[in-house]
């Protein structure tokens, strides 16, 4: 049986619905921009150059590793492209080149490719990159240190830091409306409340993140809060102040929801955001450092294999031994 | 090609097609190709010979005591014989006829309502109904399910049966209930079919257009209301599935005394568009693409059966067979690639499963070749062969490949077992 025609031939389905890794990773870094945006406004050309450099810092390092290994080039996935600026936004507009260069070679490298590339890590990778970073280098991290020469005409202090130097009373200071329109000193991406909130509600609308982890980190983050606030209103500061303040939404939306760290059955998901927003509280009030967002999502990426077997039984699965 | 929508929270719900097409009939073609299945371990003398005489409905079979046979669908001359070996490695014996033009019909049919007619001449028929089932000693058949729904996207066939041929199903179930002593029998169809199958003497259950509700596995969990273990088939549950299409052909030979020879088929364009045909079994493709003006380039897919479960072929002069229920014809521009991207645990594939495998650890032991274990800790027989997982997948994986891939080598390895025993 011969043809004129040369047919292609695979394997059904023939249809596919069109979504790509680029199409995700691109949606991802479109949420991202108002946040990026409004740090880019408030802190001029250097938080420009600290997202510049981190993200085509963690692309070189990329294609350099492909390169090494000789494996096919995955810089068009937009993976690097999506690491790099959001450690770019965690970090404050002062950062050293060599801190951002290192901080990304801790991202792509040893977070994600030694592992086997994208959807092998374990950890999510800028918070990894953070994690280390916080711990080796004090001064880059301690914001009021390293925005001690800008003042844009809100309190320039960090209010985490506040909180944990000086209790309740310091923080009266800041208006919960400062905080939430990004009238706050911190890391570049992740203080405009707005603009993180709408792009986190993009990506949950289109189906590029998973919304239960979103929703139940900020809900663990919400009830710990307001547990130790009605405990001690004096000591502890409010749920509301702990969403604003931080890593908190800008880990919501784009952290903890990473895709290949976090689990992706329904009752583990409510289970890994609700948990890393407890510790994250945790480690803000009792614990040793300000804030606690990267230590408790690691800690929680470690717990996800073994959550994500919390899983309903298969329709038809035969149980033995039952 | 159903996109995913703007707003990807909901998940995507592919639709059947629900309103049959009219149909077109195409002229007897000059030549068939029949696929005549050749047992596992290899073909007796063959009582066929290039040359013969061939008559309209008669049986032809390797040996007159085999159990394989096809039904040749026009009359005139055996002009080739070759051997076609399909996807999965099956083989065939591909018999050619060149028709006469004019039908002769064969007289051996003599309408005798036992099980050894259904057998001897109804497992080739239209709709493709398999009746060793009733004959396996170590099934207990209860309840005959004619299926009334299309199993794949797009595709009409067999409702175009249901609306049209309402008399002849309703013959049909006489036949069946007399021939295999099965007193229930059920059809199930959409919603706007079941004026008609109320007319067929079947118990109508109703199944909802939305894909993969139509496939006998959700029919058994929803309808019938047995789940069927991972594993097993609906006849383990003493239940067995007949296409609406099988059972009016059925009927139309009881009452006409020939068996049918035609296939009523989907043929879906490169833009989409549906057309129902009317051909004769073994009509090349090449004929039925004609007939509905639908035209190949290089690359193209020619995709026989539905586009999430259909198999994808390589020539247009591969022939319909009695189980060909749709022709797809994909545009190189349209076809769904693949890539060999790892999983990036997105869990898509787990939130649309219909069965709730966790696809997602899935595919990873099956990428590692590590069938046993997928199928012991992750449910790998448990999966009903939707292809919906691939349908969704950001990585683009070819996961039911994956799956269709593990299950075979599993049945290789049992099958070696067996044989070590």
């Amino acid at each position: 049986m011969s043809s004129q025609q040369k047919l292609v031939v695979a394997h059904a389905p023939y249809w596919h619905d069109g979504s790509k890794i680029s199409t995700k990773n691109y949606n991802i870094m479109i949420a991202a921009l108002p946040a990026v945006l409004m740090g880019i406004s408030q802190y001029g050309a250097p938080a420009l150059a600290v997202i510049a450099f981190a993200m085509a810092f963690a692309m070189i390092w990329e294609v350099i590793w492909n390169l090494i290994l000789g494996k096919p080039a995955s810089i068009g996935d937009g993976s690097a492209a999506v690491t790099g600026m959001l450690l770019g936004m965690l970090m404050p507009a002062t950062a050293p080149w060599w801190v951002i260069a290192l901080g990304t070679f801790i991202a792509i490298i040893v977070g994600k490719q030694i592992f086997g590339g994208i959807g092998f890590n374990p950890l999510n990778p800028p918070l990894l990159a953070l994690a280390m970073l916080v711990i080796s280098f004090k001064g880059v991290f301690d914001f009021d240190e390293a925005l001690r020469h800008y003042d844009l005409g809100f309190v320039m202090t960090y209010p985490l830091a506040d909180l944990k130097a000086f209790g309740t009373g310091a923080i009266g200071k800041f208006s919960l409306g400062d905080l939430f329109m990004g009238r706050q000193a911190g890391a570049i991406g992740s203080t405009f409340g707005l603009g993180l909130i709408v792009g986190g509600l993009y990506l949950m609308l289109r189906g590029h993140m998973r919304w239960e982890i979103s929703l139940s980190f900020l809900a663990g983050v919400f009830i710990t809060a307001l547990l130790f606030n009605l405990s001690d209103p004096a000591k502890y500061a409010s749920p509301v102040f702990h969403l604003l303040t931080g890593y908190t939404l800008i880990a919501a939306f784009f952290l903890v929801p990473e895709d290949s760290s976090s689990p992706a059955n329904f009752i583990p998901m409510l289970i890994f955001g609700a948990m890393a927003g407890l510790g994250t509280v945790l480690i803000r009030n009792i614990g040793a450092y300000v804030d606690g967002v990267p230590f408790a999502i690691l800690l929680m990426n470690l717990a996800n294999p073994l959550l994500d077997k919390i899983r309903p039984k298969a329709i038809g699965k035969v149980v033995e031994n039952a | 090609m159903i996109k995913r929508s703007f707003l990807g929270l909901v998940k995507p719900r592919l639709e059947y097609n629900v309103v049959p097409d009219p149909i077109q009939e195409l002229p007897v073609p000059g030549r068939v190709t029949l696929l005549l299945k050749e047992p596992q371990n290899g073909g007796g003398a063959s009582a066929l010979k290039v040359g013969d005489a061939v008559k309209t409905g008669q049986r032809l079979a390797a040996s007159p005591d085999s159990a394989e046979y096809v039904i040749a669908s026009v009359t005139g001359t055996m002009s080739a014989m070759a051997t076609y070996v399909d996807g999965y490695g099956q083989k065939y014996a591909a018999i050619t006829i060149d028709a006469s033009g004019q039908d002769d019909w064969d007289d051996e049919f003599n309408k005798e309502l036992s099980l050894d007619t259904a057998l001897k001449f109804f497992e080739y028929a239209p709709g493709n109904p398999s009746f060793k089932p009733f004959a396996d000693p170590e099934k207990t058949i209860r309840t005959i399910v004619i299926n009334g729904m299309d199993q794949d996207l797009l595709l009409t066939a067999n409702q175009y049966v249901v609306q049209n041929e309402a008399a002849e199903i309703k013959s049909g179930v006489q036949a069946l209930k007399k021939m295999t002593g099965v007193d229930r029998i059920v059809i199930t169809v959409p919603d706007s079919l079941v004026q008609q199958a109320n007319t067929t003497g079947a118990e109508v259950k109703t199944v909802s257009p939305t894909y993969p509700d139509g496939l006998p596995h959700m029919i058994m969990k929803e309808v019938v209301g047995q789940v069927v273990p991972g594993g097993n088939t609906p006849e383990d549950q003493g239940v067995t599935f007949i296409n609406a299409e099988a059972a009016a052909a059925l009927g139309a030979a009881f009452e006409t005394g020939q068996l049918r020879v035609t296939k009523v088929v989907t043929v879906v364009g490169k833009d989409g568009k549906t057309t129902n045909v009317r051909t004769r079994i073994g009509t090349p493709l090449r004929d039925v693409l004609q007939a509905c003006n639908v035209s190949l380039n290089d690359r193209d897919r020619l995709v026989l059966g539905g586009a999430m479960r259909g198999a994808a072929t390589y020539s247009e002069d591969l022939p319909v067979e009695p189980r060909t229920d749709g022709i797809v014809v994909q545009d190189e521009a349209d076809s769904a690639q693949t890539t060999d991207y790892p999983c990036i645990n997105c869990g898509e594939c787990i939130r649309i499963c219909p069965v709730k495998i966790p696809v997602n650890m899935l595919v990873r032991f099956l990428e590692a070749r590590l069938y046993e274990d997928a199928a012991a800790m992750y449910d790998l027989h448990c999966c009903i062969e939707c292809g919906l997982c691939s349908y969704v997948c950001v990585s683009r994986i070819p996961i039911f490949q994956y799956i269709k891939l593990g299950k075979y080598e599993l049945s290789l390895i049992e099958t070696a077992e067996a044989a070590n025993e």
